[in-house]
């Protein structure tokens, strides 16, 4: 049961830093790039644009969800199986909601670079 | 690519390692947090290293918001990887930890990812959005 219990959390884990990730990206793209924003219209109108965002409050709020869960996963199982497996999976699981909920152009060398960096990142945990 | 943008990614990277190192060490003095007493946690708040590292996790979060700002999500996510790399020289130089050959296997590997997504583009095309009275304006011409 414990074992069920701790990969429960890291698929939690890693759906909601997903989620929390996409609705961060989506939010940003809308507002546009805050460093032309600023020059145009000054900082008051980026900090205004940025706290007018519901997605970006969804956004914080599930990585909130992800760091909970994570911290709730690390009581059941060791960092080695946690952070690796954790890690490793949102890179994918953002790579593939980033095609088809953001619609960006993943290509093959963007594919490579994310199982390069999530292969590294297992290596790097579990030594 | 500008290098104002090169230099926000580098503030991502910085920040994000920095502030978990930080935040590791501060733990540490503290010590386990029993989870039947899960208001102990607050005590943690009032480590000096903990606050360091939330103020420097508030600099990862601000200029991640600005890198998602002009860049993809799949550029940003495997660029920033780099911090790894940064946590293992920090682990080295400052927690003074032994680094074995499977973890600079590790590092090459991001590396190579970072080195791959960085010599793409890091923004998908889109078509221009159609503007209110662009159609107007084509069809004057």
């Amino acid at each position: 049961m414990r074992v069920f219990y701790t990969w429960a959390c890291i698929a939690c884990t890693v759906c909601f830093a997903a989620a929390g990730d996409v609705l961060l990206a989506l939010a940003m793209s809308r507002i546009g790039d805050l460093g032309d924003l600023r020059r145009e219209h000054g900082i008051l109108a980026v900090v205004t644009r940025v706290l007018s965002s519901g997605a970006l409050f969804g956004g914080v709020f599930f990585m909130a969800l992800a760091f909970f869960s994570n911290l709730v996963g690390l009581s059941w199982a060791d960092l080695s199986l946690m952070g690796p497996a954790s890690a490793a999976l949102t890179f994918v699981t953002n790579a593939v909601c980033a095609k088809f909920f953001l619609h960006e152009n993943v290509d093959r060398r963007r594919w490579f670079a994310t199982l390069f960096v999530c292969s590294g990142v297992v290596l790097l945990t579990r030594s | 690519m500008t290098l104002r943008k090169y230099l926000v990614l580098l503030a991502v990277i910085i920040f994000g390692s920095t502030g978990d190192s930080f935040l590791s060490r501060g733990m540490k003095q503290v010590g386990a947090i029993d989870i039947h007493h899960i208001s102990s946690i607050f005590t943690a708040v009032a480590n000096p290293w903990v606050i360091l590292g939330i103020f420097f996790l508030l600099g990862f979060m601000s200029s991640y918001m600005t890198a998602l700002s002009f860049a993809d999500l799949t550029f940003v996510l495997p660029a920033t990887a780099i911090s790894y790399i940064n946590m293992t020289l920090i682990s080295i130089f400052w927690l003074h930890e032994h680094v074995s050959p499977q973890r600079w296997a590790g590092v090459a590997l991001i590396v190579a990812g970072v080195g791959l997504v960085a010599g793409g583009p890091s923004r998908t095309e889109r078509p221009p959005e159609a503007v209110p009275g662009s159609s107007a304006l084509q069809e004057q011409r």
